[in-house]
């Protein structure tokens, strides 16, 4: 195993373009190297390095012992990551894609997400899922699924997402840490979007929100692969006059309330942005607890722009399903701008 | 780059993964040796130890019917005539390995060595698993059947990537072996050669449904061979069989000859729990049969026609085991305190702040009533 030396951590972090794959695959890299319990497993990981290259180099750099392809199997591959785990190993696992994950859906909602409270704490399962979701890639069905409400809705999972290659990094290296099992939702048209950062392992926190952009007049709440699309929407709002806030939730379960809170409290206006669909969807929860914890600051209902209530769309009509910029605008819109005397509170 | 092309195999030839055409056994059910019987039979010592661990472990499993009589235990599924697996595979298990128990394996996880009352604590409504795994090397008992045979497989694979000599053993029955999961599990213990023995108690039921609805296979030990696995056909009620079929595979394992796939033909003679009622779906006569190959019965009149046995010691052992089901009653029988804090406790390493919000909802809820 190789260790850091003093001399490595020396050396000042320098500032480089990196994708959001080439983040990830950093980020399996230092832990496999920090941690000799750390194992990469699934389909294509090995040899292939992954359909999106996310673990390209580890096969090689860490021997088949540790980053190796399995059988065709999820089910397989996350309760064999449960037995490992049992004895003491830390496993990173892949999902190929979002809607190939569902035949491990017992093995992680009846033994990964209960386990540590069937056993009062004796067993803990510090298991990664890494699973590339979500839609924008013109992939065909049942590859561009946005499953994150049945892992949220599964209490003992941790689930994260994240919206930047330097969160990727530090997420992924927290996530691997972590005693609780931790879904870990990698938005795919993400992957080759570029940041000029140094990857810090601190750079996030397992389950905090960031405001990624400041503004005081209306909070947009969004992750993942929405997350641009809702940065995007507010540079053009501020363009008509706007002062939009985003927020990049990063945690979905754990929920940050207070980040989220305090920020629709300050704007008292707040709109939830995903691509997953709206009934039952994530942004259901988010505004029934804002409801719950802002409802007197609150100047208009807390919108949702979402995908539609539909199984995702081929490629060629993905556009009409994905929350767009426009969608954003027109909500922001619809946010009751004038008041009781029927003047507009602000230029809209 | 290193290419890895398909290998072609060495040789198709299936035979060295098939079962016998008929059950292995060492004692037929009069208590009598086989002779030629393919397996190796255990020593005298391990013979009485099985004989013990059988009358121990059948009046714990009649002790727990009757505390579910009484309302004592939520529901409680026997394991009665199978006592030679329950209690064959476990004594063939080394301190160091592990058993992946299903929740019908009650008797087996108390001849491994868990506290009765532990053991209990699921069925009686306390918690999930009332024992610590890592203190007895058992895994919490499986509900969702099948899915504990990758997590054997797993922490099998585990012990072999850190090198520790640790077999997994995991306790199937006929119809888990329908599920994916054992799918998944047999194949990849049989790729990774994982220290595995998958243990399947063919007791003749799934619940209401009988084998014949279950498999069409020539016995649930052929599937094997498509795993490219060994599999044993064994006599599920003759303990010196199990042990003897068991303790090969795990020796087998530990050699790094890879799993084991082990059939032992059994039946469940009591309802599948006291919820279920039997006689829709079979008849008495069946379950007559099957009482006439009783697994104490046969190992008993082996011990005492050998001489290694007599009336005297059965008369100990029976007031042994009439001692321990006496003081089960009575550690049962006491009212335990639950504390609702705890549903809160375990979801998570660090209980998040939402937790503790709803936990003191509830303490709140419980303090008004209380006041009330």
């Amino acid at each position: 195993m190789t260790t850091l030396t003093d001399r490595d951590l020396e050396k000042a972090p320098i500032a480089s373009p990196v994708t959001m794959a080439g983040a990830l695959n950093r980020a399996l890299a230092d832990a496999l190297r920090e941690d000799s319990s750390v194992l990469v497993f699934g389909e294509d990981v090995g040899t292939l390095g992954g359909v999106f290259r996310v673990t390209d180099g580890l096969a090689a750099t860490f021997g088949e012992q540790r980053v190796f392809d399995t059988p065709l199997a999820e089910a397989g591959i996350v309760g064999t990551a449960i037995g490992m785990a049992m004895n003491g190993l830390r496993p990173v696992v892949e999902m190929q894609f979002d809607a190939f994950a569902y035949p491990a859906f017992e093995q992680v909602t009846s033994h990964l997400a209960k386990l540590r409270n069937r056993t009062k704490g004796r067993v803990a399962l510090p298991i990664v899922i890494r699973i590339p979701y979500g839609g924008g890639i013109g992939g065909v069905e049942h590859h561009c699924d946005s499953s994150e409400a049945y892992y949220t809705h599964t209490a003992g999972l941790r689930v994260v997402t994240p919206g930047t290659p330097a969160d990727a990094y530090a997420l992924l290296r927290q996530a691997i840490e972590c005693p609780d099992p931790v879904i870990f939702l990698e938005p795919k048209r993400r992957y080759w979007s570029k940041e000029t950062t140094t990857l810090q392992h601190t750079a996030a926190t397992l389950d905090r929100a960031v405001v990624r952009r400041p503004g005081s007049e209306v909070t947009l709440i969004s992750y993942g692969g929405a997350l641009g699309t809702a940065l995007e929407a507010a540079d053009a709002a501020a363009e008509e006059g706007r002062s939009v806030e985003v927020i990049d939730l990063r945690s979905l379960s754990p929920f940050d309330d207070e980040t989220v809170a305090a920020s629709v409290r300050r704007t008292g206006r707040a709109i939830v942005v995903h691509e997953a669909s709206r009934f039952c969807g994530y942004g259901a929860e988010v505004a029934a607890r804002l409801s719950e914890q802002c409802f007197y600051y609150l100047e208009a209902p807390i919108l949702r722009v979402t995908g539609f209530d539909i199984p995702y769309p081929p490629p060629n009509l993905e556009e009409h399903h994905l929350p767009s910029i426009d969608r954003i605008l027109d909500a922001i819109d619809r946010l009751q701008w004038q008041d009781s005397s029927g003047t507009v509170k602000a230029d809209g | 780059m290193v290419t890895l092309a398909p290998a072609a195999p060495t040789s198709t030839n299936p035979q060295r993964f098939l079962p016998t055409e008929t059950p292995l056994a060492l004692l037929d059910a009069g208590g009598h040796v086989v002779a030629d019987a393919g397996l190796v039979m255990p020593s005298d010592d391990i013979l009485l130890a099985l004989h013990r661990k059988i009358v121990l472990g059948r009046r714990f499993d009649s002790q727990a019917t009757a505390l579910t009589k009484q309302g004592r235990l939520a529901v409680y599924p026997s394991a009665r005539g199978q006592e030679a697996g329950e209690i064959g595979a476990v004594v063939a298990l080394r301190p160091q390995d592990w058993l992946f128990p299903t929740y019908r394996d009650s008797m087996a996880v108390v001849a491994r060595g868990v506290d009765p009352v532990e053991v209990l604590a699921l069925l009686r409504g306390d918690w999930h698993c009332g024992y610590d795994p890592y203190g007895y090397r058992v895994a919490p008992q499986c509900t969702p059947l099948a899915t504990n045979a990758l997590h054997a497989v797993g922490l099998a694979h585990a012990a072999r990537i850190k090198g520790e000599d640790t077999v997994a053993l995991v306790m199937l029955g006929d119809g888990a072996t329908s599920e994916g999961d054992t799918h998944e599990a047999l194949n990849f213990a049989a790729v990774w050669k994982s220290p595995v023995v998958f243990f399947v108690q063919n007791n003749g039921y799934a619940i209401s449904v009988p084998l014949s609805k279950q498999s069409a296979a020539p016995s649930l030990a052929h599937k094997g061979v498509g795993y490219g696995m060994p599999s044993m056909l064994i006599d599920g009620n003759d303990p010196a069989a199990v042990y003897a079929a068991v303790a090969q595979a795990v020796a087998a394992a530990a050699a790094g000859e890879g799993p084991t796939l082990i059939e032992a033909i059994t039946y469940r003679i009591e309802a599948h729990t006291n919820a279920d009622d039997a006689t829709r779906y079979r008849d008495r006569g069946e379950v007559e049969s099957w009482l006439a190959r009783d697994p104490l019965t046969r190992l008993r009149q082996h011990l005492t026609g050998r001489g290694l046995l007599d009336e005297a010691a059965i008369a100990a052992l029976d007031a042994e085991a009439e001692t321990e089901a006496a003081a089960l009653r009575q550690r049962m029988n006491v009212d335990t305190v639950q504390d609702p804090a705890e549903l809160f406790r375990y979801v998570y390493a660090e209980q998040t702040p939402a937790l503790g919000q709803q936990q003191q909802e509830l303490a709140r809820e419980l303090a008004e009533s209380e006041d009330q």
